[in-house]
């Protein structure tokens, strides 16, 4: 008996595929303009991973913000829920849980037996988020996964203000004018999206465990930052972009959830 | 409709090339968003028939009551007092802006961050959209929102504009002795626009209307609280709306009609979502026609909306106007005390409000709040903080969804929209 969750997020789709509560595979694609067929590609990708085909699959969950265009999922759940699932499975004692995706972070709030208690998202726009990083990334000719180990070495971070992507990029190029280390640049970034998390998490109020996850999450630096604004160890998953999928994957294999 | 009344549009000075794109889209809005829900009582056939006349036969029945000889007067606020301008045998009109449509004639002379409802009446009167606002002989404003009151002056620049002043500490002896002032000046200005004077006796009367169809509003506001409940939020909205504008004796006839057929509903069980359908208070801002994005999101996710806290809902219709006998005085007394006691987020404390949300929730089993604010509408914005901790206290889930006109973050509300919905079915 095997089920699987999609996550079809907007820079990557993940499937993972789960057999008796314990995660079996995982595949991530880049989502990039067909999501329909990132989702049939990772999940096949997966599939063979776990060496299983489609009619091993009892049932198939989908999430993330193309959740309802994934045709061959028989429910689709947000990524709230499915989140909070995956994270609290993982890590029993979690409270909150802060998640940081391609083009939203939101902050859940968990109470006692692990039910979704409050949660909060930013704004329509993507400041702050994974596509937020990849753009300076690319301002700064620094690659992704590189952010985060520069960024630890950095003396001093510099001071970003704005968290309007646009705006935020040209402030980093008057830096990188200015003279300001690359290193001190990406901290200051980190620094910058961290305070607006801190600014979330203050909503629904801060309760240990925290566990963090999304595709941010991979990003050492990011971590350092967040431990250092919160004063407390944040807890990564070992592979945090596949939580969401991974979280659909159980509710696929509970059967509780009915949309 | 275009062609029926194309000499209607011109004799009010419409810009027909314009009101012509307006008119396509609208159609299949309503086709999609509302035509399309399940399970719909009968009697919304008759609102139904008046969306879709939306800017035909009401407006040729102002053009025809305009002819006899009878005043309309346009209004954007609870606080402009219906009963006594149809006293003056004058008809008044909601003229609130629902539509993205005209906000960039708008965006041409307003600035950015001001809230969509006033750049949305403002470009409708300067784009010459809406027939509506075509047929005023008068406006008439008031200060419940610094951007609305600045507006008013904007606006007096094409249709004279009254301003009431409305207090924003009404329960204080300065706060009632101002409103009495003010609807003493406007019942001035309304037997100098109409040449009619207002007796007690015709007030008398226009209380009686107006309280009839506010009746007729809380009779269906009550029949929700059943469940499953027998209309959609959505629904609902659209009748609420359509009191704005509609011909006051008719409207109440048709929603006591509608009530009828609802009342059989509840009877035997009938409702339009399953009865475990989480039920939701929608509670902030105003929605004026056509804004039915947030409810519709809300009810196509699974929700079932039971109530609306807003001027476009349950504070227009809670309380009725109770004269304590038959002089003019004791009528603009009753007049002071039912417009002091609409919990607008202008006043200061609005404790008001608050219990009223509180009440709300018990008596409509609300499972879960979407405390609605427009942008850049600073006092809804700011209230939802009080009334976050109200219903926290009671255990009541609250949503705050900050949006405009445009459907561009309508993917990140329903998002946020379906788990607000699976937390709480969660927590069942």
């Amino acid at each position: 008996m095997a089920v699987a969750g999609i996550d079809a997020g907007s820079a990557t789709t993940k499937a993972a595929i789960v057999k008796n509560g314990e995660l079996s595979a995982y595949a991530i694609v880049p989502t990039g303009a067909n999501g329909r067929n990132a989702s049939a590609k990772a999940l096949e990708e997966a599939l063979a991973l776990a060496k299983l085909t489609r009619i091993d699959l009892t049932k198939i969950v989908s999430t993330g913000y193309g959740r309802r265009n994934v045709e061959f999922a028989e429910n689709a759940v947000t990524e709230i829920t499915t989140h909070a699932k995956g994270a609290k499975t993982l890590f029993p004692s979690a409270m909150t849980i802060i998640d940081i995706g391609g083009q939203d972070s939101k902050v859940i709030s968990l109470d006692e037996d692990g039910r979704i208690n409050n949660f909060v998202m930013n704004d329509k726009c993507a400041a702050g988020t994974g596509r937020f990083l990849e753009v300076m990334a690319r301002t700064l000719e620094v690659a992704l996964q590189d952010l985060g180990k520069l960024s630890i070495s950095a003396e001093k971070p510099a001071k970003i203000s704005s968290m309007c992507t646009v705006f935020a990029e040209s402030e980093v190029v008057s830096l990188i004018a200015q003279g300001e280390k690359r290193e001190a640049i990406i901290a200051g970034l980190h620094e910058a999206i961290s305070k607006r998390i801190a600014g979330m998490v203050k909503q629904v109020g801060l309760r240990r465990e925290v566990v963090f996850t999304g595709g941010v999450a991979k990003n050492v630096g990011m971590k350092a930052s967040l431990e250092r604004v919160f004063g407390l160890k944040i807890n990564i998953p070992a592979e945090p972009q596949i939580i969401g999928a991974f979280g659909a994957a159980l509710i696929a294999e509970e059967g509780t959830i009915i949309s | 409709m275009a062609e029926k009344y194309v000499n209607l549009w011109k004799s009010l000075d419409i810009d027909l090339e314009k009101h012509n794109q307006l008119l396509a889209v609208l159609p299949q809005i309503y086709t999609d968003l509302v035509l399309s829900q399940k399970n719909r009582p009968k009697k919304m056939d008759y609102f139904d028939f008046v969306i879709s006349e939306i800017h035909g036969l009401r407006v040729e029945e102002l053009v025809k009551l305009r002819g006899e000889g009878n005043k309309i007067i346009g209004a954007f606020c609870l606080y402009a007092p219906e009963e006594l301008a149809y006293a003056a045998n004058a008809t008044m009109v909601g003229l609130c802006g629902g539509a993205d449509f005209s906000i960039p004639d708008a965006d041409a002379v307003l600035p950015r961050n001001l809230c969509p409802l006033i750049k949305s009446f403002y470009g409708f009167k300067i784009g010459l959209t809406c027939p509506y606002f075509q047929c005023c002989d008068m406006l008439v404003g008031e200060t419940t929102c610094d951007g609305k009151k600045k507006v008013y002056e904007l606006l007096n620049e094409h249709v004279p504009t009254y301003i009431i002043e409305v207090p924003h500490k009404p329960d204080t002896v300065q706060g009632r002795s101002l409103w009495l002032k003010e609807l003493e000046e406007f019942k001035t200005q309304l037997e100098k626009l109409t040449g009619n004077k207002i007796t007690a006796e015709k007030l008398k009367a226009s209380i009686e209307l107006i309280n009839d169809k506010r009746k007729a509003l809380k009779r269906l506001a009550e029949l929700r609280k059943a469940t499953p409940a027998p209309i959609s939020g959505l629904d609902a909205l659209i009748v609420t709306q359509i009191g704005f504008y509609d011909d006051v004796k008719r409207f109440t006839a048709k929603v006591n009609e509608l009530c009828d057929e609802l009342e059989e509903r509840v009877k035997n069980g009938v409702g339009v979502t399953d009865k475990n359908a989480p039920r939701l208070m929608v509670s902030g801002c105003p929605m004026a026609v056509p804004n039915w994005k947030l409810p519709s999101i809300a009810e196509s996710a699974g929700a079932s909306i039971v109530v609306e806290e807003s001027c476009v809902g349950t504070r227009y219709f809670t309380d009725m106007v109770e004269p304590k006998g038959d002089s003019l005085n004791d009528m603009l007394e009753a007049l002071v005390e039912k417009y002091a006691k609409i919990p607008c987020a202008c006043f200061t404390p609005n404790d008001a409000r608050i219990e009223s949300i509180d009440k709300l929730a018990k008596d409509f089993k609300v499972e879960g709040v979407v405390y609605y604010t427009l942008q850049f509408c600073h006092s809804y914005n700011v209230e939802a903080v009080k009334v976050g901790k109200a219903l926290k206290s009671e255990g009541v889930p609250m949503l705050k969804i900050e949006t405009d006109y445009t459907m561009e973050d309508a993917e990140q509300i329903r998002t946020r929209l379906e788990a607000f919905l699976e937390m709480i079915r969660g927590k069942k």
